[in-house]
């Protein structure tokens, strides 16, 4: 799925990086706990992680792992240092009004898959 | 073991979150000029940033270091105490003693410890009140 598709099905504001929208995404992960997202040595560029925590860690993490795109759920704003951040490591954020369970629900009916045990569920 | 290349080292800061992170994205940065494979770059970059937080989040500070060898990538994180009261239990995976706050920056889930060392090609940790050491060896082929 591209980038272009999962904004505009969560009608979701981008913040940085505008010119990934036609980025191949093949899978997802959601949490708001950073060391669950690193143990998950599968996520890639190809993978979005979708989170509730917004914070500057949420961004790092996304950084050490080369994750291309982040969602940050319910309705938050993200700080400008974290924008400078994304923009910096190359990273797509977009902030949805939906919650985490609904997001990732609309994700995954339209195909993006998560990862359990290193493979795609 | 092969011969040291090059060193980086950066100091740590307890409690400071604005900054946590950033020892790790330098070190990310200098192994990607290099040249080094994209999964190694990642696996130090885990083991890094884990290692990084847990210093801020338990220690009284300490440092990263960065060893480039021709064999291998070392990262060793040194604090300044007070020490693991129990590594074995620190080593299992949801254990936790980390306080509200850590929690609150998306840490704290007793993940840390675990997941460098499943990065690791070699693992080693000592720690006494005087402190903690970790040391880390990742081989490249």
């Amino acid at each position: 799925m591209k980038v272009l598709k999962i904004k505009e099905l969560l009608n979701a504001n981008v913040h940085s990086c505008q010119e990934q929208m036609e980025k191949d995404i093949f899978g997802a992960y959601a949490s708001d706990l950073m060391s669950d997202v690193l143990a998950s040595e599968y996520l890639d560029d190809n993978a979005v992680l979708v989170s509730g925590l917004n914070n500057l860690q949420l961004i790092r993490t996304a950084e050490m792992l080369d994750l291309a795109v982040i969602i940050l759920v319910r309705g938050k704003q993200p700080k400008p240092e974290m924008v400078e951040m994304a923009v910096e490591n190359g990273i797509t954020l977009m902030t949805t009004d939906y919650n985490m369970y609904n997001s990732c629900g609309i994700l995954y009916a339209d195909g993006v898959k998560g990862f359990s045990n290193g493979k795609f569920d | 073991m092969g011969n040291l290349i090059k060193k980086y080292e950066h100091v740590v800061v307890t409690d400071n979150f604005d900054l946590a992170g950033k020892a790790s994205s330098s070190i990310k940065r200098v192994l990607k000029n290099l040249g080094i494979p994209p999964m190694l770059v990642r696996k130090v970059a885990i083991i890094s940033y884990e290692a990084e937080i847990n210093i801020i989040i338990h220690s009284h500070g300490g440092k990263m270091i960065l060893e480039i060898y021709d064999d291998r990538i070392r990262i060793k994180a040194q604090d300044k105490g007070p020490g693991i009261e129990n590594i074995d239990l620190a080593l299992s995976e949801g254990f936790s003693t980390a306080d509200q706050k850590a929690r609150e920056l998306g840490f704290g889930a007793g993940m840390g410890l675990p997941n460098i060392r499943k990065n690791s090609d070699n693992f080693n940790i000592e720690s006494t009140s005087e402190g903690t050491k970790i040391e880390i060896d990742i081989i490249m082929d």
